[in-house]
């Protein structure tokens, strides 16, 4: 191996360390990232949480008062309410849970104020039941708030919530509905109602084994099922998240809807190996495969084919197809002669017949050949979205980089300069897909994202996740 | 986030976090702060708190039982726990299940059946059965050794049952979950080892093919579990993964 390709790979080895968050993404079960003004917010354990401009890089600077535990938050018409327990797990179970309003979660805003809090469950310390780790849902189908709330001492219960007051609705008494699991909330989709709860062992570092798991129900009060028929008051659930990597013990899912087909999940690692074994911020796609919600993966630096979901070509140069020197061996004669493989067509073989100024794109049978291969890796740049940084697009042994144009088409361009539109963000979609977009389509305020018009021909459209002409897929091309 | 850690463990984790990173608090999360953490209101108790069996138990009758709806067998002679340290439960890997089982063991024969009110020794430690019927599918063993008034955590319990088959039934497979370690034993065997921090999920983990005899079975189990609430449940379940119902259960 030469010294380039020593280099690519070791490049390859380090860009493949799966990465949570950058910035100071240090936290202890986190609310689910709620989005204030343009900014991103979430609460941990002990008080105070996170804030992103961009969902990639995180830093400190929350405010959240009251100390405690794993709180949520939930925007309910123009308030964040935020709840909390009060002892993150006492040694004597005896715990409370506590909401309390803010009109926005900036704390550098004037309408930064949290209101008194109140509480709405509570644990004695003789109950099976310890109140910390709450999680909310506002029910799209109702407009009913539930709570859920509980750890391994015993079970996780729900309550319901007035959703104007943020109190304990009158009368309400609360249901069990899990057991030995902690971390819980709730997700409704199509019909189902989805507790998804953490199991395994937490707060010891890269011994920890945290996971988290789901069962679902067609009634808000259970019971929840996981996949194989056990309820999740028997222990059930199906796994949706497990250590990945250097990433070890993720817990505390938070459920994020971006818009239709992209969903995100909020969680924390227990530990980060890359970052010293510290309990790091984590954001996955959530995607939902057969009814279930699993977590999707972070792209990840590769080469790929490109591939349209529409019709299954990938994307490609337009560039003359050159054939390679291997003629049919004929069919049904005799041949005798030895088997040697035949090598790949190279990019040196066609690249001199290209153009060397920008190139135009189309989509076209997948043929492995070096104008439909990209190497896609992180932008150096420092900016992201919600769950990952944007990415550099170029062909593939070439610098030869994808980029968004004024007129809403895509090309390529000679060489990477790290220009907006050279950007790309992608997202994994609730589906399994992608959804391709650059930073910015120059001289426009829309966004848009990389589409199939006709079979063969890319541009730039409105995302659409009823269609197939917004979906792609990457297919390692190596 | 509590978890079966020793009650300090999540705040000497969020401590040891915090102080790991320039900033401490600040990069971690903003700090509650000296006074700003709200003291817990006041919480009345809500039910009973004596220290009694009949909340979670009753006491097991000489006639048989049968298994619940679901084939869990809810009958047990339970022995008071052996005290045992243990600072957190991911230390009990096989090995240490099997020596500290092997070690702190009431009797070496495993098709003994203890008396109700009997008491034995363990180490130097005079221990007493209690014959019983959990009102659940499972044996929440921080129920009992609460009601006993014995030590609810760091804690070793050996049980034992007698399961009455009217006819021969092949390729069972014993299905048990525990929190946290455990090894269940059928007929003198060894069936199955539940090693690691594990939660009490309902078949979290089966047996090999067995077969349970015509007549009486014996089912010796040993659960382990440092913080935490222990607790197991067991069921058998036929060649279909269907529960086995047609048994009955008795302590004698």
């Amino acid at each position: 191996m030469n010294i380039t390709g020593l280099t690519t790979l070791l490049v390859l080895l380090i860009t493949q360390t799966l990465t949570a968050q950058i910035g100071r993404p240090f936290i202890h079960d986190p609310s689910t990232v709620a989005e204030c003004d343009g900014k991103y917010y979430t609460f941990g354990t002990g008080g105070g949480g996170l804030i992103s401009n961009d969902g990639w890089t995180w830093h400190g600077g929350g405010v959240r008062p009251g100390g405690g535990a794993a709180p949520d938050v939930i925007k309910i018409g123009d308030r964040y309410l935020v709840i909390y327990g009060a002892t993150g797990g006492a040694g004597n179970h005896k715990g409370a849970i506590l909401t309390m309003w803010n009109k926005t979660l900036d704390p550098k805003s004037p309408d930064f104020k949290y209101s008194e809090p109140v509480v709405v469950a509570t644990s004695d310390g003789y109950e099976e039941n310890d109140a910390i780790d709450p999680g909310v849902l506002l029910d799209p189908t109702t407009g009913r708030l539930w709570l859920t709330y509980g750890t391994y001492f015993g079970y996780t219960r729900l309550i319901e919530l007035d959703p104007k007051t943020g109190k304990l609705k009158a009368g309400n008494k609360p249901v069990d509905v899990a057991i030995v699991c902690e971390a819980s909330t709730l997700v409704y989709r199509d019909g189902w109602y989805y507790l998804l709860a953490t199991h395994g062992s937490c707060c010891d570092g890269a011994n920890s084994t945290y996971n988290v798991v789901v069962g679902r129900s067609k009634k808000i009060t259970g019971p929840y099922v996981d996949n194989v028929g056990r309820s999740m008051l028997e222990g059930g659930g199906k796994l949706v998240v497990a250590t990945r990597g250097s990433l070890i013990g993720p817990g505390h899912f938070g459920h994020i809807i971006l818009e239709k087909g992209v969903e995100k999940m909020s969680l924390h690692y227990e530990a980060d190996l890359e970052q010293g074994g510290r309990s790091v911020l984590g954001i996955l796609p959530v995607i939902w495969k057969d009814g279930w919600p699993v977590a999707g993966e972070k792209f990840k630096e590769d080469t790929y084919e490109i591939e349209s979901v529409r019709r299954g070509y990938g994307l490609e140069l337009a560039v003359d197809f050159t054939r390679m020197a291997v003629g049919p061996r004929g069919f049904g004669q005799p041949n005798n002669d030895p088997i040697k493989p035949v090598q790949a067509q190279q990019l040196a073989d066609v690249q001199k017949n290209w153009p060397t100024g920008p190139i135009t794109l189309r989509i076209g049978d997948y043929m492995s050949r070096p104008h439909q291969k990209w190497t896609i890796t992180d932008a150096p740049d420092t900016t992201g979205y919600l769950g990952g940084p944007y990415y550099k697009i170029v062909l593939a042994g070439t610098d030869r980089a994808l980029a968004a144009t004024t007129d809403a088409e895509v090309l390529t361009v000679p060489a990477f300069t790290g220009a907006p539109e050279q950007l790309w963000r992608i997202d994994q979609l609730t589906d399994g897909t992608y959804r391709i977009m650059p930073k910015i389509v120059p001289n426009s305020g829309k966004k848009l994202a990389l589409v199939s018009s006709g079979d063969s021909t890319p541009t730039l459209a409105e995302f659409d996740f009823n269609s197939d002409n917004s979906k792609w897929n990457f297919r390692a091309a190596h | 986030m509590y978890r079966k850690c020793k009650p300090l463990l999540p705040i000497i984790a969020f401590v040891v976090l915090s102080a790991l990173q320039p900033g401490g608090l600040t990069a971690f999360a903003q700090g509650p702060g000296p006074g700003q953490r709200i003291p817990l209101p006041p919480i009345p108790v809500k039910g009973d708190t004596t220290h009694t069996l009949s909340k979670h138990f009753t006491t097991a009758a000489t006639a048989k039982k049968a298994p619940d709806d679901k084939g869990f067998i809810q009958r047990w002679l339970v022995l008071e726990p052996v005290k045992k340290d243990i600072v957190r439960n991911n230390i009990f890997t096989d090995n240490y299940l099997r020596t500290t089982f092997l070690a702190d063991n009431f009797s070496s024969d495993y098709t003994t059946v203890p008396k109700d009110g009997e008491t034995v020794k363990v180490g130097n430690q005079e221990l007493k059965w209690y014959a019983l019927d959990s009102k659940a599918f499972n044996v929440n063993l921080y129920h009992f050794t609460y009601a006993i008034n014995k030590p609810k955590y760091g804690i070793l319990v050996w049980l034992v049952t007698v399961i009455d088959c009217p006819e021969e039934i092949q390729n069972v497979r014993m299905a048990a979950g525990c929190n946290s370690g455990s090894m269940w034993w059928l007929n003198g065997q060894e069936a199955l080892m539940l090693s690691g921090d594990r939660d009490m999920i309902a078949d979290n983990g089966t047996s090999a093919r067995l077969t349970l005899k015509k007549g009486r079975n014996i089912i010796r189990g040993a659960v382990i579990n440092g913080p935490g609430m222990a607790n197991f449940c067991v069921r058998f379940l036929d060649e279909n993964g269907s529960p086995v119902k047609n048994i009955s259960i008795r302590y004698q």
